[in-house]
């Protein structure tokens, strides 16, 4: 009971000094400004755009590590999980070895499209896909995994074709860890910081992102810094309850 | 494609799931965390004898003396100028900590244990001495801005007006770099747009050493300190813009005496050269 009491206070004293050290002046002059609203869009803008990528590669992914025996598998998806543990800053620097103007990969694209990512908005997704994947393929996988495989056979038993038993029987079972998952990554993404600043920099409208606008006002007026901060609070909270409402409430509810 | 029969999963998964549970409440957490010397409040004036322990370096016995130093001058005073110090003080051990000016001037108003503070330019050196722990601060050197490039000079920048003809980078408007860098821009009329605008002038320079930028806007000390990594093309009238480092001795030092020394070391002659060799103007 106790440690269960400290770990709540644990994570919401900060959360309340946040809200308790915030002028409501400096709240109301932020809220007007372009700055915010740049930063706030091409977040969501970024994180949403991140997770369908997510959806789009980690699906697959998820699917042959829950279901499919093959070699390497363990290993595969050891890998898979590495930048879950990797800092931020670090993915950060492994992107730009790989894309960056002058990287693995970057310096050929460059030369041969004479596009890069760095400084661009794409580069943004490709940061916030890179760190939430891990987190989106984990969340499905263990959604698939969860599902009872006989009530597949069962269907399969009573003629029904490998993909009438996908779209009516499995499907409508993993569904809810699907949305889990996406929602896990799309949050990620939301708060990505490290990565983002390190492969991308900064700039409003095309690279800044609600995160890295907190951290470089933080740098000159800190009661500004903490009205975004607060800002940024009850919007990750309205979208969770938000969220949670539609979607988790059943995954909830099963586990 | 044989199917794989139900089991748990392996144990390795979920602490993956609680270890990606727990990234995740970070992540939410971390959006707050702009909480600059949150964890300084413990150290509320106490003397900084008692953890020399920490200093590899430092025989049993050394005291230690801790200065909070602006990052630009990261190799001047970690190096030549905190062996100097040692020198003439027998059995004392330079600890120097490095980061943002406004950063370092907070935590030292907030308490954290610190001898001397050095800062890059006036207003973050006001912010330690209208907290009263820091008094009567000295100037003791200049930095002026220049422009960076690739080695080889990829983009052929050779003055402001060639900016607009590449991607080229510099600080944020929020941090005294960008500001130096926005004055002189503003001075000479130029109007190309960065395509980053970094956190500090260290990730400026990166961006340049690494070669994602075609050029990029430093101050000249920066420029020494990358050495052969980078080629330096000088801005004329920079000079009018230069920005100014002040140091003062900080009300929580162990001994006031050995922090106004060490005052006075950067602003003796030995300590003029350092900075001097170090790309720093003279005040």
């Amino acid at each position: 009971m106790v440690p269960a009491t400290v770990a709540v206070l644990m994570l919401l004293v900060p959360l309340g000094a946040l809200v308790i050290g915030t002028d409501l002046t400096d709240l109301w002059r932020q809220l007007g400004t372009d700055l915010l609203r740049e930063a706030l869009w091409l977040s969501v803008l970024t994180s949403t755009l991140a997770m369908l990528l997510c959806l789009l590669l980690g699906l697959p992914l998820a699917w042959l590590l829950a279901r499919v025996s093959f070699r390497g598998r363990g290993i595969v998806r050891a890998l898979v999980t590495v930048p879950l543990v990797l800092p931020p800053v670090v993915a950060g620097i492994a992107l730009r070895e790989a894309f960056g103007r002058t990287g693995l990969l970057g310096a050929p694209l460059l030369e041969q499209t004479g596009f890069s990512f760095p400084y661009t908005t794409y580069g943004v997704v490709l940061a916030h896909t890179f760190v939430s994947l891990p987190f989106v393929v984990i969340a499905i996988e263990g959604a698939l995994r969860s599902v009872d495989t006989r009530v597949e056979q069962a269907a399969a038993t009573l003629g029904a074709s490998r993909w009438l038993t996908f779209r009516r029987v499995t499907a409508p079972l993993v569904l809810p860890g699907i949305a889990a998952g996406m929602v896990l990554g799309w949050a990620r993404s939301l708060g990505e910081f490290g990565a983002t600043i390190t492969f991308n920099g900064n700039y409003p409208g095309t690279t800044q992102t609600m995160p890295t606008l907190i951290y470089v006002t933080r740098q000159s007026d800190r009661p500004a810094a903490l009205a975004l901060s607060l800002v940024m609070l009850a919007f990750s909270i309205g979208i969770l309850l938000l969220l949670r409402e539609r979607w988790l409430g059943p995954v909830g509810a099963s586990a | 494609m044989k199917p794989i029969t139900h089991h748990h999963p392996s144990t390795l998964l979920r602490l993956l799931v609680a270890a990606a549970a727990a990234v995740l409440a970070l992540a939410l957490a971390g959006c707050g965390a702009g909480s600059a010397g949150g964890e300084a409040s413990d150290g509320g004036g106490g003397t900084t004898g008692d953890n020399s322990a920490d200093n590899s370096a430092a025989d049993d016995g050394d005291e230690s003396f801790q200065v909070l130093a602006a990052a630009s001058l990261t190799d001047v005073v970690g190096d030549q100028l905190a062996d100097d110090f040692e020198a003439s003080n027998a059995g004392v051990a330079v600890e120097s900590s490095f980061g943002s000016s406004t950063d370092l001037a907070e935590q030292a108003a907030d308490g954290a244990p610190g001898d001397v503070l050095l800062t890059a330019d006036e207003t973050s050196m006001q912010v330690a001495t209208d907290a009263g722990v820091a008094s009567d601060p000295v100037e003791f050197a200049t930095n002026t801005l220049v422009i960076v490039t690739p080695k080889g000079n990829p983009g052929d920048v050779e003055t402001l007006d060639d900016l607009a003809d590449v991607d080229w980078v510099r600080c944020a408007d929020e941090v005294p770099c960008g500001r130096v860098a926005q004055a002189v821009l503003e001075r000479q009329g130029v109007t190309a747009e960065p395509v980053s605008l970094e956190e500090d002038v260290r990730a400026t320079l990166e961006k340049v050493v690494d070669g994602e930028a075609a050029a990029g806007l430093v101050y000249a000390s920066d420029a020494v300190a990358a050495g052969s990594d980078v080629e330096t093309v000088e801005i004329p009238g920079a000079e009018q813009d230069a920005t100014s480092y002040f140091a003062a001795p900080l009300e929580q030092a162990g001994d006031p005496d050995r922090a106004s020394a060490f005052v006075d070391l950067l602003t003796s002659e030995d300590g003029q050269q350092a900075l001097e060799d170090a790309g720093f103007g003279r005040p």
